[in-house]
């Protein structure tokens, strides 16, 4: 458990929390990652543009994120470029499917204890988990 | 002239947020994929912090949304535009197994894969092209909604 920041890990999750709050607090949205995205992508309605402000700022942030704690973004990624291919289709699928991610059900679904949250977040917890294993533990790699 | 206003406070206050989001990611660790498969690996060298994540990131949301929800509208719009679909269905199972498929191999998901794109790096810049190309797969053959009218199973909440 050598890697585990608790303080980091917990302040860093308030303030993804604090987020999330504060766009329903002052806009009345659901601070959802994947609906935000494809909303940007395929545009239709007159929610674009808050979209498009909003992944703005994510850009804004991960830019001073750059500057100030670039250890943050020494990212490792050890498997193929199939794989990396692979799981982002899966991951542009699925959340179009279930309507949301990580952000969407895991935070803020779960965050206001809906049903639908809760129930796609456990799913999608334990099948990375069990892909992680076999990729991992079973297959050796990917 | 007021309403102008209002609306260039609200778009201020989305950018605002999306940018406390994306700093609570990078200081969470969660922009590094080998920290989110630390946590995913539990049968690995385990890393907790995913899971820390979630549960200080949920707390806020948990304690502070029933306060604002009480509020008849949000400060800066005419109403609040939130979810109130309770129905398991099809499609939320599927897709969630989909996702979390794609998420257990490489250890992104959407949040972390568009901030980390300011990191350069190419793998992540591929997984992002990729997943673009999975929302507009779905965008076109639209799998959700076939998979409820074929089964005739829609559940209003």
């Amino acid at each position: 458990m050598e890697n585990f920041t608790p303080v980091l890990s917990s302040v860093g999750g308030a303030l993804i929390g604090l987020a999330a709050i504060m766009l329903l607090f002052f806009n009345g949205r659901i601070a959802g990652m994947s609906g935000i995205i494809a909303g940007v992508l395929t545009p239709k309605s007159n929610d674009t543009l808050w979209r498009l402000v909003f992944v703005a700022g994510l850009l804004s942030g991960a830019l001073l994120i750059r500057l100030m704690y670039p250890q943050a973004m020494a990212i490792e990624i050890d498997v193929s470029n199939a794989a990396v291919l692979l799981g982002g289709i899966l991951v542009g699928i699925g959340t179009r499917v279930g309507n949301g991610c990580t952000s969407g059900h895991g935070v803020c679904g779960v965050g206001r204890l809906a049903p639908r949250g809760i129930v796609a977040s456990s799913v999608f917890f334990l099948t990375a988990m069990a892909t992680t294993y076999i990729v991992r533990h079973v297959q050796g790699g990917f | 002239m007021y309403k102008a206003d209002s609306n260039m406070l609200s778009y201020f206050v989305v950018y605002i947020a999306g940018l406390i989001f994306a700093l609570g990611l990078g200081i969470s660790g969660m922009m590094l994929p080998q920290k989110v498969i630390g946590f995913l690996d539990v049968a690995g060298n385990w890393d907790p912090s995913l899971g820390l994540v979630m549960i200080s990131s949920v707390s806020v949301y948990l304690i502070l949304h029933p306060l604002v929800l009480k509020k008849s509208k949000p400060v800066l719009d005419t109403k609040f535009h939130v979810p109130t679909r309770t129905d398991i269905d099809r499609p939320l199972i599927l897709g969630a197994l989909l996702f979390g498929i794609g998420w257990g191999l490489v250890g992104l998901c959407p949040g972390p894969a568009i901030t980390a794109l300011m990191s350069g790096n190419t793998t992540v810049i591929m997984f992002f092209m990729a997943m673009v190309l999975g929302m507009y797969v779905e965008g076109s053959l639209d799998i959700a909604s076939r998979m409820i009218t074929e089964n005739n199973d829609v559940v209003d909440a």
